[in-house]
């Protein structure tokens, strides 16, 4: 059963991405489609059964005996089998990816209608839904390894899956380099604990960790607390993969890619391998002090940082990255506190609401003939009123209204992380304070998209949408760009000003992309509720979880006995975001362009991405760049190739030139070098 | 009293000028061709003064052997001269160097 969970995606990516063309868009998506929403339907039965604690505390599927080297049981020999490991925490995995990319599956219906290459992405879609399948079902480090690069790959020809934008190509390259950087550190971490423990088996591992506490290890020359170097590697690979700060540039870029690849590969799922990988080993981890501050400054800094950006974004689906980017830097400081629960609970219920969000923002840009900037959006409630509820839902969700899903898990995540002493404390205070900036620039992108009067004419889109309708029959697109660009430039400076409708309707999306909001919606909404009690409750979390992660029953009872402001603190933090939120965008509209003005270099700070991309572009791109061309110039041009091929060409060019001089081609030069020649050879024989 | 030597002379002399007339002559490839008949006919003397000279009649029969040869050769390069004077509408010497590299 599990095996059909994991490997019907495949057969469908395999005969969807071979067949493409000769099967045509309507079988590929069907095949895709409906296995996906098999391997969904196969799933929440052992999902619930979990719940129900009828199923086995952990099975072992073996798939295959997959890497032998050097005879069994010796000593530094290497075994992977490949095997499928379902527990809790799996099953937790499988339901989120498996529903998730389900439904996007579906949306996608709706979303790339018009789109030439369905199959392909249809293809591409199931392909990342099985590398992620093979990462959350992973018996060994090896194994999730694969499933690691597997999603990369995904993403990596997701992201640029619209191969004629060059925006899109750069994104999906910087996206698969970035990722190198923490996979680099996830494969030391592989290496050293094969190192350090003779096995890359999972349940191995963590058993045999919590005898190397405190042992250290000779690394780079110096010695290092074996359990924190392992899991500071590991973890810099959980950081690459969950964007988290520093190695967080390339999500937001990841949004060239269609929207429900962002939804499903960057705010749901492959973003999400990172908390998880870290729960997986979170018995390693909480062997070493150090290592769970690392995870849970890095989260709560992440969380900070990514909320501040997401202020000031203009594109609807950036203001989402950053959102997804900041919620799982909670993710990360509930796993750093040690509430891994928490942890998981967030995913969970993220899921449900950020894709909901980024599915909710696919179809306002869909009803908006692709325009993403929220300047231009406004009053849109009453077009697509659907998909304006879906959106409301998802955003409640976020901001953690009462009862929704991620009021039940944000509000674990702060309060554990307050109960949890120490340093807990830093990373409450500061996931409160994003708290707060979640609900600002959550209500802010609503109030800018479905709120006040329409400034859709200053829109190139929808001037694109507006002259391909009204039948100037530009047959090619660069005509048609010709026409839609004058009125543009025209507003471009002062297109705050501009408002009104440009004479242009939007569409609520078809029912394909409507069923998906509708479905997440629900989840978003009773997420939180119906679980709570069995991913973070004292006794029944124990029960759930039974070992599949490190689970701290005290933990979640402090939790429980917080200071009564603590239990409010994000709810008042909420409400702030939204009070202040809605002075801004709705009470006073000239107010945020008065506080840009007054705190420029704070504003442009933020609408730089606190100059991460800058800075990484002045400490490794340009020298990088510098370093490739004096290589080449040098290095390669002036040197290799100066005395080796082009040298001798040149030499011999060279000589046929002067040898071509001799040959003037006249009967007489030639008949004097004969006589020469003769006179020469009788003179040599004669002298002889 | 004509001896070997002064054979000899008259032969160089008659050597170097066909020499010279092919090395020298720009204009004409007839001039060419009869000096290189000049050359044969030196050689052709050279023979017949040792064959002489030797008391060996080899020396004559070869020097009918090259006045063969060198009317075969004067007609091919005759032949030759004409084809080429068609063709090109020249015999100047100068203007013939396609062979040129």
């Amino acid at each position: 059963m599990v095996q059909l969970i994991v490997f019907l995606p495949l057969i469908a990516a395999i005969v969807a991405g071979l067949g493409n063309r000769a099967l045509g868009n309507v079988a590929a998506k069907s095949i895709t489609t409906g296995a996906l929403f098999i391997s969904c339907a196969l799933a929440w039965p052992i999902f619930f059964q979990y719940l129900a604690g009828t199923a086995p505390a952990e099975q072992i599927l073996p798939v295959m005996n997959w890497i032998q080297s050097g005879p069994p049981d010796a000593n530094g020999s290497l075994s992977v089998a490949w095997a499928l490991r379902v527990d809790a925490l799996t099953a937790v995995m499988l339901v989120v990816v498996t529903t998730v990319s389900a439904v996007v599956h579906l949306y996608s219906w709706g979303y790339m209608e018009d789109d030439p290459d369905q199959p392909r992405f249809f293809a591409y879609l199931s392909l990342f839904t099985f590398a992620m399948l093979m990462l959350v079902t992973a018996d060994n480090l090896i194994q999730m390894f694969f499933g690691w690069e597997g999603v990369g790959l995904a993403s990596y020809l997701l992201i640029g899956f619209w191969y004629h934008k060059p925006s899109a190509n750069a994104a999906a390259i910087k996206a698969f380099v970035v990722n190198r950087v923490g996979d680099f550190g996830f494969s030391l971490g592989i290496f050293g604990t094969f190192l350090l423990f003779g096995t890359i088996s999972i349940p191995a591992i963590l058993q045999a960790a919590p005898a190397y506490a405190g042992t250290t290890i000779g690394f780079l020359g110096m010695r290092f607390d074996v359990m924190t170097l392992l899991c500071i590697l590991l973890f810099i690979g959980a950081m690459g993969k969950s964007a988290q700060i520093g190695l967080h540039t390339w999500l937001p870029d990841a949004m060239e890619g269609p929207t429900p690849v962002s939804a499903l590969i960057h705010a749901a799922t492959m973003v999400t391998a990172g908390v998880f990988m870290v729960c997986r080993l979170s018995p390693m981890f909480v062997t070493s002090e150090v290592a769970m501050h690392v995870v849970m400054y890095v989260g709560a800094a992440t969380a900070l940082f990514a909320a501040t950006v997401g202020l000031v974004q203009t594109d609807i689906k950036r203001v989402v990255a950053y959102s997804t980017c900041s919620q799982l830097g909670y993710m990360f400081f509930a796993a750093g506190v040690g509430a891994f629960g928490a942890s998981m609970f967030h995913l969970f219920t993220h899921a449900f609401f950020k894709a909901l969000l980024f599915l909710g923002a696919g179809s306002v840009i869909h009803a908006m003939h692709h325009e993403q900037d929220m300047r231009f959006y406004g009053g849109l409630r009453k077009h697509i009123p659907i998909t304006f509820w879906a959106m409301t839902v998802g955003t409640l969700s976020l901001t953690g209204f009462w009862w929704t899903a991620g009021y039940f898990s944000k509000d674990a995540i702060l309060e554990a992380a307050y109960a949890a002493g120490g340093i807990g404390p830093v990373a409450f205070a500061a996931g409160a304070f994003a708290a707060a900036l979640t609900s600002f620039y959550s209500w802010r992108l609503a109030f800018l998209t479905f709120f006040g009067e329409p400034r859709w004419a200053g829109s190139e889109h929808i001037q694109h949408a507006l002259h391909d309708a009204h039948g100037d029959h530009h047959s090619g697109d660069i005509s048609a760009e010709g026409a839609g660009s004058d009125p543009h430039d025209a507003h471009a400076d002062h297109h705050a000003a501009v408002t009104g409708t440009g004479g242009y309707h939007p569409h609520e999306s078809p029912l394909t992309i409507l069923i998906p909001l509708i479905v997440l919606s629900i989840g978003a909404l009773f997420a939180g509720l119906t679980f709570n009690g069995y991913f973070v409750g004292p006794q029944t979390g124990e029960a759930f979880w039974r070992g599949s992660l490190s689970f701290d029953e005290h933990l979640m009872h402090a939790m429980h006995e917080v200071p009564v402001w603590v239990k409010h603190a994000p709810a008042v933090a909420m409400i702030t975001g939204f009070v202040v939120a809605l002075w801004f965008y709705v009470l006073d509209k000239s107010l945020p362009a008065r506080v840009a003005t007054s705190a420029r270099g704070l504003y442009a700070f933020l609408l730089h991405k606190w100059y991460f991309d800058e800075l990484y572009d002045l400490i490794f791109v340009r020298p990088a760049f510098a370093l490739g061309r004096l290589l080449w110039k040098r290095g390669d041009e002036g040197t290799i190739d100066r005395f080796g091929p082009d040298g001798v060409a040149a030499m011999i060019a060279g000589t046929g030139a002067a040898a071509r001089r001799l040959q003037s081609g006249y009967v007489y030069t030639y008949a004097l070098v004969m006589l020469l020649g003769l006179a020469g050879a009788a003179t040599w024989a004669m002298a002889r | 009293m004509i001896g070997l030597t002064h054979y000899l002379v008259v032969d160089a002399i008659l050597f170097g000028m066909g020499v010279l007339g092919l090395i020298a002559n720009r204009k004409n490839l007839i001039i060419m061709l009869m000096s290189i008949e000049l050359i044969l006919l030196a050689v052709n003397i050279n023979l017949v003064a040792f064959s002489a000279y030797l008391g060996d009649l080899v020396g004559q029969i070869f020097a009918m052997f090259v006045l063969t040869v060198a009317a075969g050769e004067a007609a091919i390069g005759l032949a030759i001269l004409v084809i080429y004077f068609r063709n090109r509408g020249t015999i100047a010497v100068d203007d013939i160097n396609q062979m040129k590299g």
